[in-house]
């Protein structure tokens, strides 16, 4: 009889009463005007010699912005990744950094054990990652719900203590592992090749995002919508959820492996930090805050969030913080701190996240709107 | 002299149940008397244990519920159960690690004092268990347990969901003895596919089909034509003891 | 032998740190559904509460009574703080599984930076009070004092646990709504008191959990709490949260698996070994989330 119950129990009816779009008002904006704005954007920026004072050290082309930008992007294209899973096919995962991590530290060692280029240590990587994901994936999804969530943030912890411990001598312990730049192309060494570690980023998020986008639309898409929605209903109809949820981890585990090399080659280096639980929680985080399911939540989200992350540790670093009362200093010099309390405030208050922003201040307006008039 | 109808102890009127996704209860309506045994019917699935979980505010409703007067539709569940309403459910719901004295125990209600009497009266196996853990009692002894825990208090209503589904045809009649003895004192509501029980506490008869009701009347006028009985219920006999159908929820 | 002594004891002592931490986290999750990440934010207030207690507050100290003084100031703020945040953050969203979730997870990350800022990411000396400092000689066994405080201590919180689930009528109600909390409400009773009741009991003892875990460890950091709660968590898994003797028992077993699997294995792989064992569960009877659906989290 353990029915999910609530106190003030909720209508369920379906959504029938639905305000009225005045679809005069609303001018038919073409699927791609988006993307495309969003893609010129990112191909103009390292072009830019637009100073934005406070919000970047430099000039937007200046190493350092781009640097930022790409770790951003990265992790956009990370969290697009796992909104494939949490946001689209509705499975709560707290084990997602072990991909990107896998792809990140294999990429790394083999570059460094076998000397083996870029291009192969990544072809490698990548696959690895992808298989790991496909064995784990297929043991995991096994269960569902909280006990799915907790065998993969066992085996991520797993991953995550043979780093650290380090049984091997070889991932470099609690120090990590940097990049070796014999195996890697001159293009991508240097400060002033900055840029091109930007492009490579860029490359990622199109194909992460690209490939997240592209699933979704497809029949399988809608199966893992139908999973998302009632995975009962699903089966009940005579498709088994088993292997769309196998294969949507598998592809997310890609992506994520993907961009642990991408990852690699734009730190320069790996450390245990990408391995730990709470990794894969800020993922959670990124995710939530830009709006889990849709297109450009994770990716926003992400952006916002390593932003957030990186500019205030520069700051904290610079003199800027230090006219401000230690009181105040000590916390903003934590990001974590300041993210952590904002991303609370945002699940009380804008539950869908960033990108469900103009949508409820668009009926906000349109209530005040019919209120004004109604006097 | 005539009297007025009195009027109903529960009214519900045009209740609606959507769980995930699918439209259960589309439109419930009726009321139960201030006294005698009112049956909810119907073949399996159609919505019964839906029906009462609503009423109790265990599933989000749309609708109206009166109880007592007291409009309890936007009522949480704890609140409704306070007014005087006991509860059976289908699975008996009793707490397995819990020793049957802790089960009562915990069914007190502030205010009133229990009838531990009247319950070890009725069901002397639970005194003798008192010590033993729920969860190892036989499946009649359950359902001992979890009546005997509604007539703990003075409660207004009974909502009683198939007493006998799944027990020992011996067991049974003793469960039909222990609802149709309770039925004389207290108003219930009950949900039964085992028709001998209905027929025997008699009274009226709610008929569920596909979430909505499409017959009310009295239980015997209902089951004393055969044809009618098997065209709502789909069951042909209707005098004798029932081996009762498996299956789903109401 | 005296090894083995060594080893039983020690593993004996981390499953009663586990326990402290698990006790709370499996009545909060039982009860109302919660997977409380922000448990491992009351770990960490605890222990530098007592640290802080034991350097400034006056009466408290690093040694003797003063000691206990420490204690039960850091055992305070910990049960504070779990209520502010039950009462403040989880309750407003009750029903709504995922974004409590999600808070807890916020705080898990907020709190601990929280922490940092103010005494820093390095790891700060616990005091450590005579009595438990140095050596007692078990069968041939050097076993450190302290080892014995945590298995005392948690016996104690078992021994306390057991008699409030059966000797008060908010005992009895948790045990009854961790088996069935809609049955409950449906008997008239209003589980969301005892919410805040399980959720102040929580932050109690992982409060305790900081404390003594400053002792094990001999000193305190910001995230320490956030590493112990994984392996809390996979206690709460292969223990259930029907039972509290379950949690200890399964809060022993992890303890006693991890001692010996560090010790017979490469270092650091015995952590490795408590992972299999909750996979191993997981999958082949699902622990005790036997019945949580995917429902209930997306």
């Amino acid at each position: 009889m353990n029915v999910d119950t609530e106190h003030a129990p909720r209508t369920s009816a379906p959504a029938a009463a639905q305000p009225i779009v005045d679809v005069r008002r609303t001018r038919r904006v073409p699927g791609w005007a988006a993307p495309a704005v969003v893609a010129v954007l990112l191909l103009s920026l390292p072009f830019s010699t637009l100073s934005l004072p406070g919000l970047f050290e430099g000039t937007l082309n200046s190493p350092s912005t781009l640097h930022l930008l790409a770790t951003c992007l990265v992790f956009g294209g990370l969290a697009t990744s796992y909104d494939l899973l949490y946001g689209r096919v509705g499975l709560l995962s707290f084990g997602h950094a072990l991909y990107f991590a896998a792809g990140a530290y294999l990429a790394a060692l083999l570059m460094w054990t076998l000397e083996l280029p870029l291009l192969w240590s990544a072809l490698i990587a990548v696959a690895s990652g992808t298989a790991l994901a496909l064995v784990l994936g297929a043991v995991s999804l096994r269960v569902s719900g909280i006990a799915l969530a907790m065998v993969t943030l066992a085996f991520a912890q797993a991953g995550s203590i043979l780093v650290i411990r380090d049984p091997g001598r070889m991932t470099g312990g609690e120090e990590g592992l940097a990049l070796n730049p014999d195996t890697v192309p001159g293009a991508f060494i240097g400060v002033v090749n900055t840029v091109n570690l930007y492009w490579l980023a860029v490359g990622y998020v199109v194909v992460a995002v690209g490939v997240v986008w592209w699933l979704g639309a497809t029949p399988v898409g809608r199966v893992w919508q139908g999973i998302r929605a009632n995975e009962q209903r699903v089966s009940v109809l005579g498709v088994n959820p088993y292997p769309y949820k196998l294969a949507a981890f598998t592809v997310a585990g890609a992506l994520a492996s993907l961009g642990g090399v991408v990852y690699l080659l734009v730190s320069g280096g790996v450390t245990p930090a990408i391995t730990t639980a709470e990794f894969t929680l800020t993922l959670l985080v990124m995710v939530s805050l830009g709006g889990a399911g849709t297109r450009w939540g994770p990716l926003l989200g992400a952006v916002v969030y390593t932003y957030v992350d990186h500019r205030l540790l520069q700051l904290a670093a610079s003199d800027v913080f230090d006219t401000l009362p230690a009181v105040v200093r000590a916390p903003l010099s934590q990001p974590l701190f300041i993210l952590g309390t904002l991303f609370v405030l945002l699940v009380f208050f804008f539950p869908g996240g960033l990108t469900a922003l103009p949508g409820r201040i668009r009926a906000a307006l349109r209530g005040r709107g019919r209120a004004a008039a109604a006097s | 002299m005539s009297a007025a109808p009195a009027a109903p102890l529960l009214d519900v009127a045009d209740l609606h149940v959507w769980i995930e996704g699918s439209h259960i209860l589309q439109g419930v309506s009726f009321t139960v008397a201030d006294h005698g045994v009112t049956s909810l019917l119907g073949r399996n699935g159609v919505g019964k244990t839906t029906t009462v979980k609503a009423v109790l505010g265990l599933v989000p409703r749309t609708g109206r519920t009166v109880f007592a007067g007291r409009d309890i539709t936007a009522d949480p569940t704890h609140a409704i159960a306070s007014l005087g309403i006991g509860y059976v459910p289908e699975d008996r719901g009793v707490f397995a690690g819990l020793t049957v004295a802790e089960n009562l125990r915990l069914a007190e209600r502030r205010g009133q004092t229990p009838r531990y009497e009247l319950v070890h009266d009725l069901f002397p196996e639970l005194a003798k268990r008192a010590a033993q853990p729920a969860g190892t009692l036989s499946g009649g002894q359950q359902q001992m347990l979890a009546i005997g825990r509604v007539l703990l208090n003075e409660n207004r209503l009974l909502i009683v969901d198939e007493p006998t589904k799944g027990l020992a045809p011996r067991v049974v009649a003793e469960v039909a003895d222990a609802v149709a003895r309770v039925a004389e004192e207290v108003p219930v509501l009950l949900v039964e596919q085992n028709l001998a029980l209905v027929r025997r506490v008699a009274g009226q008869a709610v008929v569920v089909d596909a979430g909505r009701v499409v017959h009310t009347g009295a239980v015997l006028d209902l089951l004393d034509d055969a044809e009618r009985t098997r065209e709502l219920l789909g069951v042909s006999r209707t005098s004798a003891p029932a081996t009762h159908p498996q299956g789903g929820t109401a | 032998m005296s090894t083995v002594v060594l080893l039983v004891v020690t593993g004996l002592g981390l499953g009663a740190l586990y326990f402290l931490i698990a006790s709370g986290l499996s009545l909060i999750f039982g009860l109302m559904d919660v997977l409380n990440f922000a448990h491992g934010a009351f770990l960490s207030i605890g222990a530098y509460a007592t640290w802080w207690a034991s350097g400034h507050l006056p009466g408290a100290g690093s040694d003797g009574f003063g000691f206990l003084v420490s204690v039960a100031f850091g055992v305070a703020a910990g049960t504070l703080a779990a209520t502010l945040v039950e009462l403040g953050v989880i309750r407003p969203l009750y029903g709504r599984h995922r974004e409590q979730i999600l808070v807890t997870v916020g705080l898990s990350l907020a709190v601990p930076a929280l922490i940092q800022a103010v005494w820093g990411a390095d790891p700060l000396t616990f005091p450590r009070p005579a009595l438990v400092s140095g050596t007692v000689s078990l069968l041939g066994a050097a076993i450190p004092t302290d080892r014995f405080l945590l298995i005392a201590v948690a016996g104690l919180v078992l021994a306390g646990l057991l008699l409030f689930g059966s000797r008060t009528r908010y005992g009895l109600i948790v045990r009854a709504g961790v088996e069935d909390r809609a049955m409950v409400t449906a008997l008239g009773i209003d589980v969301r008191k005892s919410f805040t009741l399980v959720f102040a009991i929580g932050g109690a003892a992982a409060a305790l959990a900081g404390a003594l875990g400053g002792l094990y460890f001999g000193v305190v950091t910001p995230f320490q709490g956030t590493s112990l709660l994984i392996f809390a968590f996979i206690v709460v898994v292969i223990g259930g949260t029907t039972s509290t003797v379950g949690c200890a028992v399964a809060s022993v077993a992890v303890g006693m698996v991890q001692q010996f699997a560090n010790y017979y294995t490469v270092a650091g792989l015995g952590d490795i070994a408590v992972v299999i064992v909750l996979a191993a569960v997981l999958l082949t009877r699902q622990g005790g989330l036997a019945g949580a659906t995917a429902g209930r989290v997306a």
